[in-house]
């Protein structure tokens, strides 16, 4: 026998023992499907939208991933110290910090949990979660949904302390309870963290799924809200319409795949409508890691689908409670401190300045 | 002779308690050795109204008229719909053992129950009120896990099946770690906070309170279901109470969304808008 055939036979048969060595080597249920049950903590510092400085490149290198890791374990470690016990009050009006609980200083460390480091997929770490477009970026939006954006950007201000609608047209941000976000009024949990997609948030990143032949659950801590996939299912008729869209499952080879429609007019997604559709796709990778990718259509709101993905990496850690609306606060308190700074504007500028 | 009626009178007995033969056998599920219990189940009853018997009445909340109770001023406009309907009750022995406090506690919270009952509020309804809710919840199985799933306020239960030690913390729906007794899957349900009531009529317990739950496959259709209540704080001695579960049958059912916050909003924060609506 031809001593070239029998090599090129050889490398053939290693390349196809490697492939399925690694198939069998992930968990598999007693159908032999990939088993994706367990529980998963998808905080990750790397950003939905890539930086700009990094192009179109997708990839970071293994330098820059450990100065990323390093530089937040230095600001936690920082962060954690415990507080000078003598140290004087904060300044009226607060202290100029910045970030999501305004210039308060609220929102430290101790509160936040949005990983250590950039994920890798297959081998490699990552600058963003969105791979499509190319840069990493959401597509461009329709004209209606930039307009829509647009108007509602005109509603974030910084806070300083006066009813500043009132000198407008129109209703302003804290009108009513439905005019808040989802997030706010724990309808659902903020920044698409049930989805779909699902997205990595702030803090609570701890994820559960259960699954069997007929039925995948996803279970996201924040609003406890779990996602209950039909496989091999179809979608529920048009008129039915779901917080989290109506899911249905398939297999294709070793990928679940999740196609989900039947929105709400409001969507976890920001900007999402109704006509929303969302495909997932989880999978194992080359370490062994399970990675969910998502691709985002919807018409009304960008001019071409996008798509991302990220790792889902196995945690021992459990999942909290997550009892938003039995803790709401805050809602009735926005509400409220609306009206007292509404009355405050009355008494300063009279009835004439406002509206 | 005597030992065939004597097996007959038994096997009645049992039929009486059930409504079903006890050799029932349930397909197996997942793992390959349990009962499958996945599905879609739903009580049938009116426990949610009151777990104890009791007679139809006016009102979940009433007030003196001249010729006995009438219903309490705020939901008078809600007619015969806002009558409670009888029920042959679901607590073994008709009556909850409450200590004397503890009593007066619930005939307080009934005297207030629309002020009071979390469920008005749409909070997490806690265990056992999560089972007997007037919606379906669901149950997913898989080789070593489940989860239940609740149509009510999306209310969720990670089952654990290795024990994770004391809940670091309380909760609405407490922390469930089940084992199985054979064809039963008993769940024992601790750091439950004493926020949650057992119905709408003001029944009640503390932050003590251990719930030890039991499902039983009885037939294709039916979960037997018991609940176990123990709280020394609020109550005598542990007390249980009982009820089948009834499978959904319809071929497409599921759960829909019962998110109930948005139909709250109104009730809880309305009287903050800008523009207030007409409140009672």
């Amino acid at each position: 026998m031809n001593v070239m055939l029998d090599r090129l036979l050889l490398i053939g048969l290693a390349a196809a023992l490697c492939a399925p060595a690694l198939a069998a080597e992930i968990p598999r249920t007693k159908q032999g499907k990939p088993d994706f049950s367990g529980t998963y903590d998808v905080a990750t510092l790397t950003p939905l939208q890539r930086p700009e400085m990094f192009g179109e490149n997708l990839v970071l290198t293994p330098e820059q991933a450990e100065k990323i890791a390093a530089e937040r374990a230095a600001y936690l470690a920082a962060d954690l110290e415990p507080s000078d016990p003598n140290r004087s009050a904060p300044p009226a009006g607060g202290d100029g910090s910045t970030g999501a609980a305004g210039n308060v200083g609220g929102y430290n460390a101790f509160w936040i949990d949005a990983g250590e480091g950039a994920f890798r997929v297959d081998g490699e770490f990552r600058t963003s979660i969105i791979v499509d477009p190319p840069n990493g970026r959401f597509p461009e939006m329709t004209p209606v949904a930039a307009k829509a954006q647009a108007e509602r950007r005109r509603w974030f201000r910084e806070n300083t302390g006066e009813a500043w609608w009132m000198a407008e047209e129109g209703p302003g941000p804290y009108d009513d309870p439905e005019l808040r976000g989802v997030g706010e009024r724990c309808l659902l949990g903020f920044g698409s963290t049930a989805g779909p997609p699902m997205l990595p948030v702030l803090y609570n990143n701890v994820k559960r799924i259960v699954q069997n032949e007929d039925t995948v659950v996803i279970l996201t801590e924040m609003n406890h809200d779990a996602r209950v996939v039909r496989m091999n299912g179809e979608h529920a008729p048009p008129h039915m319409r779901f917080w989290l869209g109506d899911s249905i499952g398939r297999w294709e080879g070793d990928t679940l795949v999740i196609d989900t429609t039947n929105f709400r007019d409001e969507t976890s997604l920001r900007s999402g409508t109704r006509d929303l559709h969302v495909v997932e796709r989880f999978r194992y990778d080359s370490e062994g890691q399970v990675v969910y990718s998502f691709t985002v259509e919807d018409p009304n709101v960008w001019t071409r689908p996008w798509s991302g993905e990220y790792a889902w990496p196995r945690t021992d850690a459990r999942l909290f409670e997550y009892a938003c609306h039995e803790g709401n606060y805050a809602l009735g308190g926005v509400l409220r401190g609306a009206r007292l700074l509404e009355r405050e504007w009355l008494e300063k500028h009279g009835r004439q300045g406002s509206e | 002779m005597v030992s065939r009626s004597l097996l007959a009178g038994l096997t009645l007995t049992l039929l009486a308690a059930t409504g079903f033969a006890a050799d029932y056998r349930a397909p197996r599920g997942p793992g390959g050795e349990h009962p499958d219990l996945n599905g879609i189940w739903q009580a049938l009853n009116t426990a949610n109204y009151d777990i104890e018997p009791h007679l139809a009445r006016h009102s979940l909340q009433l007030r003196e008229g001249p010729h006995g109770p009438l219903p309490a001023v705020d939901l008078l406009k809600l007619g015969a719909v806002g009558s409670v309907p009888a029920g042959l009750g679901v607590v073994d022995g008709g009556s909850i053992p409450y200590r004397p406090e503890a009593l007066a506690k619930k005939k307080e919270n009934q005297a207030n129950w629309l002020e009071r009952d979390p469920e008005v509020k749409c909070y997490l309804p806690g265990v056992p009120r999560a089972t007997y809710m007037p919606f379906p919840f669901q149950i997913v199985q898989e080789e070593d896990g489940m989860m239940f799933l609740y149509e009510y306020a999306n209310a969720v239960r990670d089952i654990h099946f290795e024990d994770p030690g004391p809940a670091p913390v309380d909760s609405w729906m407490g922390q469930s770690v089940g084992h199985w007794e054979g064809d039963t899957l008993v769940i024992e349900v601790t750091g439950l906070n004493d926020q949650t009531w057992f119905d709408r009529a003001g029944n009640h317990h503390s932050a003590q309170m251990k719930v030890t739950e039991r499902y039983t496959p009885i037939s294709p259709y039916h979960l037997q279901y018991e609940a176990t209540i123990e709280d020394p704080e609020t109550f005598t001695r542990p007390w249980t109470i009982r009820m089948p579960l009834y499978r959904r049958m319809e071929p497409d059912a599921r759960l829909l969304d019962f998110r109930c916050v948005e139909f709250v909003e109104e009730l809880l924060y309305g009287e903050w808008r800008r523009h207030p609506l007409p409140r009672p």
